[in-house]
């Protein structure tokens, strides 16, 4: 984890910082808030920490989840009064998951984001615009998959199917 | 120039059009023809759901700024009446087969993505943030409700005729989309609203791409219903409006 979080001269800051790191994400308990890429900054304010922190998706329901998981963090460890703040801009895309973090969500079974499209006007064209891109099988490694539903057990996946092993599994969709 | 009484109104539009899209799509929980789509529709919802959060949020904030006082969300969705929400009325048309609730969905989603596509470069920073957030998710739920029309609508002879009827039955609702009146035209002048007459050109041309595809007819220009913006709404809305709002009625206060 030591990747995702630059020291500072602040001590308080920087225990913040590691404290942050041990909170795992509710629905993906194998990498932390801070690896997902969720938390933007840690401020003093007067005696207060205020922990700034951005939505994966607008409708998220582990949102309040993970904000009372902050509050608790941090003040079970002693730090003074803490409250959570919440920044839209610039929204949060799955860039911000951290290289580390990637592989263990494939070792959990759930394949990590590919690359966002770098066109941004979507194209609607139904059926014929379908990915080429090959997502391969977190457990056997196969790349003859098939998506069964553009949602999967929360808003940030969708859910494919492996055609040899038969598996079914998660992906983490670019975002 | 606009005046905080109209971006207030405009708030609510946006999130009213977007909660009452959401509660339709919540009512499929457990009625799906797939687990697939029963979890899929309800994600589309909870997107929506959450969007519409964000903009109520706010309109509370500038409520706040012309009375003192401004109303939570929850206020916003379960103790206003009819008259009172500002949602198009495409999205309180009952969700009918599962042909009218993707030809619904296509129908906002093709507009919802090129109206937070403007909106995401207003001049109203909060307006920008929550629509840059927002244009993610809709970008995403195009393309699935547009691959639906073209599933049902070049699949078999049966699934072609219902979905033919669904698009058919709510083009009247569609009108209402680029209809622009004062408040949007003061929100325009301000540069932080949407000029919505200058999107219609596209949507047609876009969605017209998609049910050629689809072996499907665009319908043929009609009478467009509106007043939905005004607080005048279809006689469904009511019933929407009971269920969705009995327990808070019931219970002032409730939580859990």
């Amino acid at each position: 984890m030591s990747d995702v979080i630059v020291p500072s001269r602040d001590a308080t800051l920087d225990l913040a910082w590691r404290l942050l790191a041990t909170i795992p994400d509710p629905e993906i308990p194998v990498i932390s808030i801070v690896e997902l890429g969720i938390v933007r900054n840690v401020r003093r304010d007067g005696d207060a920490l205020v922990v700034t922190v951005t939505p994966t998706y607008s409708g998220c329901p582990a949102t309040a989840m993970i904000e009372s998981d902050i509050v608790k963090a941090l003040t079970q460890a002693g730090m003074a009064v803490c409250r959570v703040e919440t920044q839209l801009a610039p929204a949060w895309t799955t860039d911000s998951i951290a290289p580390a973090a990637r592989e263990r969500l494939r070792a959990y079974g759930i394949v990590p984001p590919g690359e966002r499209p770098a066109v941004q006007q979507v194209n609607i064209s139904g059926l014929r615009r379908k990915s080429t891109a090959a997502i391969a099988c977190p457990r056997c490694g196969s790349v003859r998959t098939t998506e069964l539903s553009r949602f999967g057990s929360t808003p940030c996946k969708a859910q494919y199917r492996c055609e040899d092993c038969r598996e079914p599994f998660d992906y983490f969709k670019p975002h | 120039m606009s005046n905080d009484h109209q971006l207030l109104d405009y708030l609510l539009r946006l999130a009213d059009s977007d909660l009452i899209l959401g509660q339709h799509l919540g009512e499929w929980v457990g009625h799906g023809p797939a687990l697939e789509e029963d979890i899929a529709l309800t994600n589309v919802g909870l997107d929506l759901l959450g969007q519409a959060r964000l903009w109520f949020t706010y309109a509370g904030e500038i409520e706040a700024r012309i009375a003192g006082r401004g109303r939570s969300e929850d206020e916003f969705a379960f103790l206003r009446d009819a008259s009172e929400f500002r949602n198009v009325l495409l999205v309180e048309q009952p969700n009918g087969n599962y042909a009218h609730t993707m030809a619904r969905q296509f129908y906002f989603d093709a507009w919802h993505e090129l109206l937070l596509t403007q909106l995401s470069h207003s001049s109203d920073i909060r307006i920008a943030g929550i629509a840059s957030k927002g244009v993610k998710e809709a970008r995403y739920h195009i393309e699935r409700s547009a691959e639906w029309v073209i599933r049902l609508g070049d699949g078999t002879g049966e699934s072609h005729t219902r979905m033919q009827a669904a698009i058919d039955d709510l083009w009247t609702y569609t009108g209402e989309l680029f209809e622009m009146d004062a408040t949007d035209a003061a929100l325009v002048a301000a540069g932080i609203g949407c000029d919505l007459a200058a999107l219609a050109l596209v949507w047609r041309e876009r969605i017209g791409a998609v049910l050629v595809e689809a072996t499907l007819a665009v319908p043929a220009d009609t009478w467009m219903q509106s007043g939905g913006k005004r607080g005048v709404h279809t006689e469904h809305f009511g019933h929407l409006l009971a269920e969705m709002q009995s327990l808070p009625r019931a219970h002032p206060g409730v939580q859990w």
